[in-house]
Order: C-alpha cells, then structure tokens, then sequence
C-alpha cells in the first residue's frame, strides 16, 4: 500500500477488503439478480462509516482526505457496483457543493443525514439537450419572492429515485450562461413541482439507478440556494474534478479484481494437457493487464496526493480518469477472453462486470472530452 | 462492570509461512499481523457485556511495541483503554499467565476474558493458569455468556464433546472465548479515528512486579515433511496392484 496512505485509512482499507470478502461477494448475485442492495447491508456500511467518509468530522463524516479516500474506495469497489455507487454519490458529487460551497445552515442540516447514510442524494447536471457540453443547459431558475423557480428536465441522475436530496444545476442568466448564468441549488424529495420521470434501463450498473427528472415551476426557497448567484457552473466543475479520480479509483478495483480472477483461472483451467498460464498468449494478457493497473494505480496516488496539497490538478485528474477507465475496460475484455466460454456466462462474474466497468468511459467526463482537455491545457499558450 | 480483554498480535491465520533458515522462529518479513481471532471474539463479547451493562473494557497487550497495533485494533473495535505491557524477551504461557495476574491486581475487573487460545502457537494454556493462579472461577471455551441481573454471576454455555454444558460462576472470573460466541463488529472508520486519542498505559514487567522466566523454549522450528506426489493409474488391476505390492495394504 502507498506510504502516503495514513496508518487509520491503512487499518480501515483493511477492514473493508474483510467487508467486501465476508459480506459483500457472498450477496453479488442477489444485487445482481434482484437488482437490490440487502438491508442488512446497507446497515453495515452505515456503521463502517462509508457514507460519511469525505464529509467533515465536524458535520459527522470522517474528513478523509482525498488520497486515503480514493483507496478506501478502491477496495470497496471489487464487489458488486451497486455497493460502491450509493456510498460514493454520498461522498462526492452529492454533498460536494454543499461541503464547498454550502452555507454554514445547509452544511449543519444536511451533511450530518448525508453521512450517517440517512439521507441519499443526487446530483443533477446533465440533460436531453445538454451532456458533455454541460454550459448547454435548459434548466432555469426565475427569481421570485423568498426563492427561485426552477422549469427543465435532467436525465441519466443516478440515485433519483431513492434520493432525499438533489444538487440541481440551472440557468439564472441565459446571457451569461457559464460566465456567471449558472447556479447551485438543493432541492428536497418531495418538493412540489418536482418529478421523477422514467428510470432508464441500462447495459449494467444493476442495482443503482439513472432517471429523468423533471422540474415544472419547483420552488426553491433562498436559503437552498448553494454558493452565490451565477457560480453554479464552478461548482458543478470543482464537483468532477474530484469526481473523476473516485471513478479512476473505482475502475481500478474493478480492474485488480478481474485480474485476480484472470490469474486464478489461467492456472486452473488446462488445454492441450497444460494449464493456460504456460500459453504465451495468455501471459501476455496477465502481464499487460498488471502493467496497465500498477500505472493508473500510480497515477491515482499521486494525482490525489498533490490535490490534498492544494495543487490544480485538473489536467492529471482527466489524465488519470482517462487512463484508468480505459485501462480497465480493455483488462475486463481481456479477462472475459481468457475464460473463453465461461467469461460469457452469468456464473463466473466476470460478464457482469465487463458491462459494468463500460460506463466508467462514459461518466464523469467521457473518454474524449477528458482528451480535449488535456490537450486544451497543452496548447493553452 | 470492568472487563479485561488480553489481545495477542499474530500471523494472519491465511498467510503462507516460511521458517527462518536457523529454525529458530517463522520468517516474519512479509508477513501480516493481527488480532488473535479468538482475542477479536473476547473483545467483541466484552463490549456486548459493556453495551448492556454499562462500565469499562480494558485491553491488554504483551510483547514488543508493535503489538500495539492490534491493540489499536481492538480500542476502534470501541474498547476503552489499553495496558501496554511492554517486553522484548520469550515467554511461555505461564508467564503470560503470571504477568497478567499482576494486571489484574492492579486493575481489579469483574471479568478477564481470554481467547481460548492463540492462533499461532495453539498452545491453549494462559487462561487456565491465570485462573489458578488468580483463584478465580473459569469457564473455558465459552460459546455463550449471560451476566446475571445483580451482576454476581456469569451463567456461560460451553461445547463439549456430544453437547452443551452450562456452568455458572461467581465474579471475579476468568472466561476463554471460543469461536461461535459471536461474530466480532468491524471497526468503524470514526472508531478507528477516535482510537488514536484512547488512553494507552505502558507499563514494564519490572514495574508490574511479574517474574518472567519461561519453562518452555522453542529449540527449533521444522516445517511437515513434504508430501511425495501421487500417481495416476491406469486401470483397476494397475490400481490393486499397486496396493498389493507397493502400498502393502491388502
Ligand atoms: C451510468 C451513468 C450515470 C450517470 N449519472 C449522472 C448523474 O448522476 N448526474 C448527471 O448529471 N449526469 C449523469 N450521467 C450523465 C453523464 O455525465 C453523461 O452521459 C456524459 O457526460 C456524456 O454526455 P451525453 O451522454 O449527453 O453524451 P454526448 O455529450 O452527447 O456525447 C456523445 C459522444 O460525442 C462525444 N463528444 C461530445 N463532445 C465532444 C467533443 N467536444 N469532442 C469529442 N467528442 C465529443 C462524446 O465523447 C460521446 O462519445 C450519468 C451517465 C451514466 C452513463
């Protein structure tokens, strides 16, 4: 494990590969097949802590810093998706604007729900109209006494329908748009205008949820309002900036678990008289696969790292997002090849997640736009 | 109610062990370190015991400083304080024993609950001899406790041989924890955080007044002799002959 990792995150990492092996492998085919996280679960990982990690000590999280978080993260992720997505919207892009940006009145009322698990969140950026361009939002928010109305429709929400809250991003100036047009709010299950249209069905990602959701004249009272008027469009910014290095974190785990799996399978299944590790074809695979995930392993550690140092790292956040999804989407394809038939059938898991680890490319910034980043950042001058 | 919980550090039970060249002890480079698993079961029976009847669990570790690791372990699990008897030498398990009693002289709990034995050495032996030499009641291998209301007695269920046994006894008493008296909590992140601020006492054997000079010395280590491969036959005749001639077994 990294040296930077602190001993209480090591002894916790620890406790949660116990977690995952005891508690969570043994239920993967429930969630899968039943498309449900069992309550009993559920409680266990709100006694671990998991949904309060990121959230300040102060507000009844843990305040782990993003380097111990991401490997905390990464553990939990060997199991079933759904176990990692409802904690980590909880700890990232649900309560990040809140954390950052929030009021002192919205953090005391909704981090502590936040972090005990009690409350689920969202966070409600994209559109029908509006995805890897997300200034081209339609969502608006009309001032009006004591708050704001907001009209639109989101799609693709993860959490929606389970949440308890929303970080919704809208349009309060259509001139300005992104330079100061776009701003946060908090909205409340249950508010009323509020809808949750139709839950997508979806490839993978059994278990968590996308949905529409719709706004029709919502009101928003003033004090739901997150940051100032106009810095919404940051906000959302600042939120995947950190978001894309959980998903890195995450796919990673994904991708170690395949490749534990893959090495098992290459020395116990035999063809031609011999297992299949002694075939070169299949070495080279293993060996890729290792050499692929200890990179982006790597480039997690030390990209998070210079984060908790206060340093911009938007560019190695795409960097890292980029290369550990796509890393370890190609370790799922080669680790479904190496079990031939077996790696396309439901019982070996590894089908599961192969359509799992897809939208990882997808999410958070698809492939391509975290390369037009980058390459924004290198011709910049 | 004061309890007592010893914590031993230990191999990881699944860990691949390799002897030190010399024999003299396991090669220890590599290798994981944890809580004794039947200690983890006592400290988790103590904090039930503490839930319910409220009061303090004490933790105790021997040996040298990194055994305060796992007794870091077992205060995130939510025990209170730790004893940290500090002691680089060999021990047996009287000596164990005999140190312990001087900590609970000291500490004066209602219960002292070991594990039924430690996973690395397997010997067995510390609770019954702290027990003697303390004076005090024991119930060994303990599937289930129950304090009775006025907090005098510990009625404990234990697996024998063709059944159960229940055997009640008087506070102050020695318990040793076997492995279906409960399934141990995980140590939640804020609890692992908090146990940093728990008091640890670090106390030597000199200072406890505890005479150690073990009984018992390893001489030498051997791994089991290696197994030899085995054959496969090609037919039932092969198969009886080889019993016949070679095996000799029929
Ligand atoms: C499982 C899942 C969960 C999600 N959860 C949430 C959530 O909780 N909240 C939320 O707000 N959103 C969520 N999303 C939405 C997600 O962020 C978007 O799907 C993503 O940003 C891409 O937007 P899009 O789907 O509109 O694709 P588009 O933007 O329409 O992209 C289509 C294709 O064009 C490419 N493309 C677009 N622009 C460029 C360019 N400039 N250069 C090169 N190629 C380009 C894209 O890379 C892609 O290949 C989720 C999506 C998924 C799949």
């Amino acid at each position: 494990m990294d040296d930077r990792i602190t001993p209480e995150a090591r002894h916790f990492i620890e406790i949660i590969s116990r977690f995952v092996q005891d508690e969570c492998m043994p239920v993967e085919d429930a969630i899968e097949d039943t498309g449900r996280l069992p309550d009993p679960l559920v409680r266990t990982m709100k006694h671990l802590g998991l949904f309060g990690l990121r959230i300040p000590v102060v507000y009844g999280g843990s305040g782990m810093n993003l380097l111990d978080y991401c490997f905390a993260l990464k553990e939990l992720s060997k199991s079933h998706d759904a176990i990692r997505a409802i904690m980590s919207v909880n700890n990232g892009i649900g309560s990040m604007a809140i954390v950052n940006d929030g009021t002192e009145d919205q953090k005391a009322h909704y981090l502590p729900l936040l972090a005990s698990g009690e409350y689920i969140s969202a966070f409600a950026l994209t559109e029908p109209g509006a995805g890897s361009d997300a200034s081209a939002i339609a969502t608006t928010a009309a001032k009006s006494p004591g708050g704001w109305v907001l009209n639109g429709m989101k799609h693709f929400i993860t959490n929606a329908p389970i949440a308890d809250i929303f970080t919704v991003i809208a349009v309060t100036d259509k001139e300005k748009r992104a330079k100061g047009g776009i701003t946060a709010f908090i909205v409340e299950k249950g508010s009323k205008g509020l809808t949750i249209g139709n839950i997508h069905n979806t490839m993978g990602g059994k278990g968590w949820l996308q949905a529409e959701v719709i706004f029709d004249d919502c009101f928003v009272p003033d004090k739901n309002l997150v940051g100032s008027i106009g810095s919404g469009f940051k906000i959302a910014m600042k939120t995947l900036n950190e978001g894309r290095l959980s998903a890195a974190a995450s796919a990673i785990g994904i991708g170690e678990r395949l490749l534990s799996m893959g090495v098992e399978y290459a020395k116990l299944r035999k063809q031609f008289g011999k297992a299949i590790g002694e075939f070169e074809a299949i070495q080279w695979m293993l060996a890729d696969s290792a050499m692929e995930l200890y990179a982006a392993d790597r480039m997690l550690a030390d990209t998070a790292y210079r984060f908790d140092h206060g340093e911009d790292i938007r560019t190695q956040s795409s960097m890292t997002k980029l290369f550990a999804t796509e890393s370890a989407f190609k370790v799922a394809d080669r680790m479904l090849q190496l079990h031939g038939g077996m790696g396309f059938m439901k019982e070996t898991k590894v089908e599961r997640m192969f359509r799992d680890i897809r939208a990882y490319r997808i999410f958070e910034g698809t492939s391509e736009i975290q390369r037009f980043m980058i390459a924004r950042e290198l011709l910049k001058n | 109610m004061k309890i007592l919980v010893t914590v031993k550090r230990v191999s990881d039970p699944e860990a691949k062990l390799k002897i030190k060249p010399d024999g003299s002890w396991i090669q220890t480079e590599g290798v994981k370190f944890v809580v004794n698993p039947f200690d983890e079961i006592a400290v988790e029976e103590a904090l039930r015991i503490k839930e319910k009847q409220t009061g303090e669990v004490v933790v105790v570790s021997i040996g040298e400083k990194v055994v305060t690791e796992q007794m870091r372990a077992a205060l995130a699990m939510g025990a209170d304080r730790g004893i940290f008897v500090n002691y680089t030498g060999s021990y047996d398990s009287y000596d164990v024993a005999n140190i312990l009693q001087k900590v609970v002289e000291q500490e004066k709990p209602d219960i002292i609950i070991l594990g039924k034995q430690a996973v690395d050495d397997d010997m067995g032996a510390a609770g019954f001899m702290l027990a003697e030499l303390l004076g005090y009641p024991q119930a060994a291998f303990a599937s289930k406790v129950e304090i009775s209301d006025d907090k005098k007695k510990a009625k404990v269920t234990r697996e024998i041989d063709g059944g159960l046994e229940v055997k009640e006894v008087e506070l102050p008493c020695v318990i040793t924890a076997d492995l279906r008296l409960n399934t141990p909590r995980y140590a939640s992140l804020p609890n692992i955080m908090k146990a940093k601020q728990k008091p640890v006492k670090e106390v030597t054997v000199d200072a406890l007044g505890a005479a150690v000079k073990p009984r018992v010395t390893v001489k030498k280590l051997t791994e089991p002799p290696k197994r030899k491969g085995g054959v496969k036959v090609e037919s039932v005749q092969d198969l009886v002959t080889k019993l016949k001639n070679e095996a000799k077994v029929i």
